[in-house]
């Protein structure tokens, strides 16, 4: 075991010091900084347009679900600047519907074609001159939706009832795939115990701080698309928008830029613009660039699955599983977008994690919610498996009065028995998880942790400590997904596994070292690593290796599992360079072998120079052998050829397809992962507190100990977020209520403690350098550690995720008591169970007026509208029906909303209900008021009451803004009233409805 | 402010880095969209629109400000320090070489704005406490580091080490984690 710590001093030489030991290994600091501390690193938005370049804007869908009766673009398309407006109807021209991974009949368009199915979902693009103007368009644009019912959570998909998202398919749950992989029916007969446990795993994701920029240019001449986007692969995913824009794949050139801000497998989902992009760049005849903002990334671009899990256990008396059987249903949206399903199906060789279950019984489901689709995010599936796993584990020991470490070691694979083959398949390749935890657990201080319990529990403080056990899966077999088909089905459809990566070394005719290789970094420092790896194989020193991190698919070597995923970079990305590297140095060889008279086998390369092993003295410089194939190639030996460029592919040699009976090893390396976490809860503000976080992890070789400390401090803060603060919130109706960074939580530095890392190196026999992925290992452990400490410091069950106050609380305090009756003068939110942006309250304003004059001016629209904030005309569309334009501003945003006004229920001159809905570019609303009109001393109390709901833009970045709002709305209103009926402006504020209604009714906020 | 024509374009002159600029914005224009796409400065980055990220952080000045929160027009005339003055001979500063030696970067993007806030804070509050730093930290998001590396350097630029802090932290050492 060894810290991989070191003291300043102690670091390696940076690019240009002498090579003579290796660089692999050493934390030498990154090559890439310098151009990013100093503002001259180049990101997607940052690179030059063609000139020409039009500007898109998206329209999108308030509504989560309805069917669309009609879009009118025309007065959008006359506003000055806007070149087109580009709709589904032109997806259906040049455009077809994205593959999908599993038999069902479910379209997804790039744009949505008759119906949307999400908030958010892209209906239209603007283009126009510029970004400003085309978000003007937007705003012009008339959509008549008819909305639909909606299902928001996958119990409702699995109960059968509501509205089919896709009809074709009949049911929301798409998919159903059971797998048995032995007895588990027997092992629960015979088992002593049988504990189950249910969990759900919530919807979030990694939010990278750059979002999605693509460009996208058509060539008519050549039918052909070239696009520069920040996508981050799998690049299995190009056959699929090539697919989509009706071309073969050589006509989808798409470049990656040399830098990008983040992805955590975010930038995987940038691929459906890619193909609107594509489209929209074809029907105005010029380059178009687009730039997602923050409020569309947290709406629509991506998210992990929610997921629910079912699992039950045959447990012997002293804690051993013996068969599980499990039941996971995953989220994935509102469509099955590529690559799903995959969360489902990437941890299927490790679906028992890091313990020896001999029988396993699976059922995977696929539903679809009024969502947004799914997708890669970091920790892929792991986060939702061992969330089920690792409770079960803590669960097991509290039913059984164990110790939760016990339980965990007597079911932990023996180093004995490596490389492991689970019950599902996958090969567990190296390790010793037995030493790693015993490790973790004295270098980690886990006596101490216990005294600390004893006393802040004698204290009656709530302390708690919690494990994680997990193997993390790197460089995924790009064959796991079929296991989602049935060994039939896979007959059909042909082989698919593997995990090629590609990596191309070249030397040019001074000596200097190119690198490229088929990835996107996302800062993971490949420009180091790759330099390490590459410096090492020639003798040279890093600032003499160039690594372009740029990527070309009609340039460059690549393959369908290409991309920066899976975290495959330190084991199939790096080790491929090393490959191709060691090749070429092997061409080198046999060249200076026949100028040094010696055999090629007896050349070294060191120093930059190029020597026969007995003899350091007989040497030419590296450059001088480098040049040789490029100025005299005429003059080489016989059958020697000239050493310029070598690519190399390379798969891991385990990944296989899944076979008959759908065993699949699902990833290339197993890393292993032990964590130990303290929290202590404060029982007045129900707060979370880390006291001291452990991790353990076996990641194999390490090539660069700072890099990979890094990748675990990221994740941890990853989890964090995951276990305490994120969570996409929508409202019961599909409205997305998580719109800014205000309302998603991404924690910050007074959020996220330091853990202590451990490490042990137990290199993979089955990458080019011994290397595996560690950059999702916490992701997927240090949600449910921190989920196992509350459990413990609580003493209950803890069964979702993020464990907020709020929900704290909700566990540890007594009801709150109620309000005396009569307090509720001002609108207040909806019950928190509605989960939303719905709006209810009461109030009441006095009047100076007898309540038959204002019921005169309530029912004429001619005064209605000079009341109404914002308004400037009632048409009457029926008996006591308006139709309106309001324009509406709440915080950040402002719209025009068209609403339809109705008068009901009217009782003149007593009561009335006021009731509308409206709809703008930002959104919808909804409401009904009712109003009562009580004669008093003074005038007439105006007392209403109302419930109103907001969708859209408006909902999701103004919805803290509402309440207040609101209430100023109804204060304007009954201002204007008042000073209508004569009397002076009345102090109070409660609110009033009219305003309000009609604000609600129609719309705003 | 004088009023301005919404429609029209203004001709908007900032002292950047040091330099005089010109170029022309809308009234509307953001000034980290003016900075980024009129005068070509793009080390400034972008991460919400809403002020909550903190990446678009420049000093206006010299006062750190958000960029995304500034009308390009409300900058005319005044001084506007980017990312890319911070190291204007090519050399960088003790605080960028400490973000290098402690990876206090990954993907960078939050990373200008991270400097402009701390060259802003560390010239009135030369030697923040951990607690202190966290807290002003605070008003960016980084997705990347965990903000460890960026606790690191800014604790070892300004003479202390990490492990001062006021207590302990979760990793339950008291000399920095590593480098
Ligand atoms: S871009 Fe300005 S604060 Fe986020
Ligand atoms: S380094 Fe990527 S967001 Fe901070």
């Amino acid at each position: 075991m060894t810290a991989l710590t070191k003291a300043p001093s102690e670091i390696a030489p940076a690019a240009g010091a002498p090579a003579s030991a290796a660089l692999i290994g050493q934390p030498i600091p990154r090559l890439e900084d310098a151009a990013i501390l100093t503002g001259q690193a180049r990101y997607t938005d940052d690179l030059p347009v063609k000139p020409g370049t039009l500007h898109a804007a998206i329209l999108r869908s308030p509504h989560a679900h309805a069917e669309i009766l009609g879009i009118d673009v025309q007065a959008a398309c006359a506003m000055k600047g806007v070149s087109a407006v580009v709709t589904g109807e032109d997806a259906k021209r040049f455009a077809a519907p994205f593959l999908v991974g599993v038999r069902a009949q479910m379209e997804h368009w790039c744009l949505a074609v008759d119906r949307v199915r999400y908030a958010g979902e892209p209906v239209a693009v603007v283009l126009a001159d510029d970004r400003y103007l085309a978000e003007d368009a937007l705003d012009r644009i008339e959509v008549r939706y008819r909305p639909l019912p909606v299902v928001m959570s996958i119990d409702q998909a699995l109960s059968g009832d509501g509205e089919p998202l896709h009809p074709a398919v009949g049911s929301n749950i798409v998919n159903t795939r059971p797998f048995s992989y032995g007895d588990v029916n027997a092992a629960l007969k015979a088992a002593e115990h049988r504990i189950s446990a249910t969990v759900h795993y919530p919807r979030n994701s990694c939010t990278p701080m750059e979002c999605f920029v693509v460009m996208a240019d058509y060539d008519r001449a050549d039918g052909a698309y070239e696009v520069l986007s920040n996508f981050s692969g799998p690049f299995a995913i190009h056959p699929v928008m090539a697919k989509a824009l009706k071309v073969p794949g050589s006509k989808l050139r798409l470049k990656l830029p040399p830098n990008s801000g983040g992805s955590f497998g975010n930038k995987q989902a940038v691929f459906p613009y890619i193909v609107i992009m594509g489209v929209c760049a074809r029907v105005a005849g010029r380059p178009v660039k687009w730039v997602e903002d923050r409020l569309e990334h947290l709406m629509a671009a991506t998210s992990a699955t929610a997921r629910r899990t079912d699992l039950e256990a045959a447990v012997s008396g002293d804690g051993r599983i013996l068969g599980l059987r499990m039941e996971q249903t995953d989220d994935v949206g509102a469509y099955l977008r590529a690559p799903e399903p995959a969360s489902l199906y990437r941890n299927h060789g490790n679906l028992t994690g890091a313990y020896r279950i001999p029988a396993l019984d699976v059922v995977n489901r696929l539903a679809v919610t009024n969502k947004t689709p799914t997708g890669l995010n970091r920790g892929f599936g792991g986060g939702q498996l061992y969330f089920a796993i690792e409770r079960l584990m803590h669960r097991i020991a509290v039913t059984l009065g164990l110790d939760p470490l016990d339980v965990i070691r007597r079911n932990l694979v023996p180093a004995a028995e490596m490389p492991y083959t689970t019950a599902s398949g996958g090969i567990l390749d190296s390790g010793d998880f037995q030493a790693a935890v015993e490790a973790a657990i004295a270098d980690g201080g886990l006596d101490d942790l216990k005294t600390r319990r004893d006393r802040a529990r004698a204290e009656g403080r709530l302390y708690g400590i919690g494990y994680a056990a997990i193997v993390e899966p790197s460089i995924s077999n790009m064959g796991y997904i079929t296991t989602v088909l049935t060994a039939d089905e896979r007959r059909k459809a042909g082989p698919k596994n593997g995990a090629q990566a590609s990596a191309t070394v070249s030397v040019d005719p001074t000596g200097g070292v190119t690198v490229t290789v088929a990835s996107a970094p996302q800062g993971q420092g490949h420009r180091t690593v790759l330099s390490q790896v590459v410096a090492d194989v020639f003798g040279l020193r890093l600032g003499d290796i160039a690594v372009n991190t740029e990527f070309d698919t009609a340039k460059d070597a690549w393959s369908i599992a290409a991309g920066n995923y899976s975290s495959r970079f330190a084991g199939a990305v790096a080790g491929t360079a090393h490959i191709a590297a060691t090749r070429l140095r092997d061409k080198l060889a046999k060249l200076a072998a026949s100028q040094l008279n010696v055999t090629p086998e007896d050349i070294r390369f060191a120093g930059g120079r190029v020597f026969a092993a007995g003899n350091p003295d007989n040497s030419l410089s590296f450059s001088r052998v480098a040049a040789a194939g490029h100025w005299s190639p005429g003059t080489l030996p016989d059958g020697t050829e000239a050493a310029l460029r070598e690519t190399a592919f390379w798969t891991p040699p385990p990944l296989k397809a899944p076979t008959e009976s759908d065993v699949i090893n699902s990833s290339a390396c197993y890393g292993f992962v032990f964590d130990i976490c303290a929290v202590e809860i404060d029982p007045v503000t129900a707060q979370v507190r880390i006291d001291k976080y452990v991790t353990m992890h076996d990641a194999g070789r390490i090539l660069n100990p700072l890099m990979v400390e890094g990748q675990i401090l990221g994740a941890f803060a990853h989890a964090v977020g995951t276990a305490l603060y994120e969570e996409y919130a929508y409202g019961s109706d599909g409205r997305f209520l998580s719109g800014t960074f205000a309302d998603y939580l991404v924690p910050t530095a007074c959020e996220v403690p330091v853990p202590l890392m451990l490490h042990r190196e137990s290199p993979s026999p089955f990458t080019p350098l011994g290397a595996k992925g560690v950059g999702e290992g916490n992701s997927m452990s240090t949600p449910v550690c921190i989920a196992n400490a509350v459990a413990d410091a609580l003493g209950l069950e803890i069964s979702t995720l993020p464990l907020t106050p709020a929900r704290i609380a909700a566990l540890i305090e007594k009801p709150e008591v109620a309000k005396p009756a009569g307090m509720a003068a001002v609108p207040s939110k909806a019950p928190a169970t509605a989960g939303g942006r719905g709006l209810r309250g009461e109030g009441s304003r006095t009047v100076p007026a007898s309540p038959e004059q204002v019921w005169a001016i309530l029912l004429d629209p001619k005064e209605l509208a000079a009341l109404l904030p914002g308004c400037d005309a009632l048409d009457l569309a029926g008996p006591n029906a308006y139709r309106a334009e309001v324009v509406v501003g709440i915080g950040p945003v402002r719209a025009r909303y068209v609403a339809e006004v109705e008068l009901t229920d009217l009782d003149p001159p007593r009561a009335l209900t006021l009731s509308g809905r409206g709809s703008s570019a930002l959104g919808f609303g909804e409401g009904s008021g009712h109003v009562t009109l009580e004669a008093a001393a003074d005038g007439t109390r105006v007392v209403y009451r109302y419930d109103a709901a907001v969708g859209g833009k408006v909902a999701a970045v103004g919805g803290r803004m509402l309440d207040s709002a609101t209430r100023m709305l109804i204060g304007q209103f009954f201002d204007r009233l008042i000073a209508r009926a004569g009397g002076p402006a009345a102090v109070e504020t409660s609110p009033s409805l009219l305003t309000r209604l009609l604000r609600l009714l129609g719309l705003r906020p | 402010m004088p009023s301005l024509n919404a429609q029209a374009k203004h001709p908007v002159s900032i002292t950047l880095n040091g330099r005089t600029r010109m170029g022309h914005a809308s009234p509307r224009m953001l000034l980290s969209d003016f900075l980024r796409h009129e005068l070509g400065a793009h080390g400034t980055k972008v991460g919400c629109e809403h002020g909550v990220c903190g990446a678009c952080t420049i000093r206006l000045d010299e006062v750190a400000a958000r960029a995304c929160l500034t009308l390009a027009v409300q900058a005319d005339g005044h001084r506007v320090d980017t990312v890319e003055g911070l190291a204007p001979e090519g050399r960088m500063t003790a605080l960028q070489d400490a973000f290098n030696r402690h990876h206090a970067l990954q993907c960078g993007f939050c990373t200008a704005g991270i400097l402009m806030s701390l060259s802003d804070y560390l010239e009135r509050v030369p030697k923040p406490t951990e607690t202190e730093l966290r807290d002003m930290l605070s008003g960016h998001l980084c997705r990347c580091t965990g903000y460890a590396g960026i606790v690191r350097a800014v604790m070892d630029v300004t003479g202390q080490t990490s492990g001062n802090a006021d207590a302990e932290d979760a990793s339950g050492r008291k000399e920095p984690v590593h480098v």
